[in-house]
């Protein structure tokens, strides 16, 4: 069994429905960590939720990077652990330095609550290695700081090292400009790091992990990581 | 003393709000407006009486804390 650790920052709101989904739907142990917390306690996966971290009051994100178990999750991450950041975790991500770029305003001004369309781009991290290459999932949205933003350089390295891991497309899994909530740059809706351990992505797999929820598609970010880890251990 | 910061997206940077405040005073008649771009403003009372001291502190606090360096540029007056 993993040990999933959901960071919880003052002002998270998503926590609760990820320990959920890996503790109740894929039957794995999930332990909620505070922020004020220096130890991860020997977790096999970070998970950064959605919400509102330190009330996002400055900017989305920014505070939580001086929160006490941030040197915790950078040296898990640096070791080449799991990390995957959820809306606002995937904001807290981009703020710490973990993953390139920034977050400004949706596009349209408007908080956007809404079920989305995003194509897996990458099998080759640990939170798509369960996914099809191509495959379109439908997984909700709901923020209004989700217009990703690289600069220039930044962007083609980004597209060159195939660190674009979902876009924004529609049921087809075309990108257009209709199908992108936020205006992110080239309908990026996730992006993982050089070394692939780290993913950030805007929508949220979480909550459409069981069919009361209207969707399931989101299970596979989450399968994915435990499949990956599980094989893994087996490999001598 | 004290230090004033004023963050403001780079020019790079697509300003969402700033083009909506431009397209709102364009349609009260403002046609003379042109772009608009919005930002913050910080006010930090400061404990030091150097002015030197003043722009360095809020310097490093605009870079560590107030702005976002990837979008956002700054600008600082002290007195």
């Amino acid at each position: 069994m993993l040990k999933f650790a959901v960071v919880v920052f003052p002002g998270s709101n998503c926590d609760g429905d990820a320990q959920w989904a890996a503790s109740h739907v894929l039957g794995q142990s999930a332990e909620l960590v505070w922020h004020k917390d220096t130890s991860l306690h020997g977790a096999d996966v970070v998970v950064l939720p959605g919400g509102f971290a330190h009330g996002d009051y400055l900017r989305t994100g920014a505070m939580a990077r001086f929160s006490p178990i941030m040197p915790a999750v950078k040296a898990f991450a640096g070791a080449g652990g799991p990390v995957i950041g959820i809306c606002n975790g995937f904001q807290v991500l981009l703020e710490a330095g973990l993953l390139p770029g920034a977050m400004l305003r949706n596009r349209g001004l408007k908080y956007r609550c809404e079920h989305v369309y995003i194509r897996v781009e990458r099998t080759d991290t640990p939170f798509t290695s369960a996914a099809r290459q191509g495959q379109v999932l439908r997984i909700p949205i709901g923020h209004g700081e989700g217009n990703y933003y690289a600069p220039p350089g930044v962007l083609e390295t980004l597209e060159a090292g195939g660190q674009v891991v979902f876009r924004y497309t529609d049921a087809e899994g075309v990108v257009t400009d209709e199908a992108n909530p936020n205006g992110s740059v080239n309908g990026i809706a996730g992006i993982c790091n050089a070394q692939r351990n780290v993913v950030g992505m805007m929508p949220h797999p979480e909550r459409a992990c069981e069919p009361l929820l209207g969707s399931t598609d989101g299970l596979v970010v989450l399968e994915s990581v435990v499949q990956s880890l599980a094989e893994a251990r087996h490999v001598p | 003393m004290r230090a004033r910061v004023f963050v403001t997206l780079k020019p790079s940077v697509f300003d969402p709000q700033g083009r909506t405040i431009a397209d709102a005073l364009h349609s009260l008649g403002y046609g003379d407006v042109g772009d608009v771009r919005q930002g913050k403003y910080f006010e930090l009372d400061l404990v030091t009486t150097d002015p030197a001291r003043a722009k360095t502190l809020a310097a490093e606090v605009a870079d560590r804390v107030l702005a976002n360096p990837v979008i956002e540029s700054y600008r600082i007056e002290v007195d």
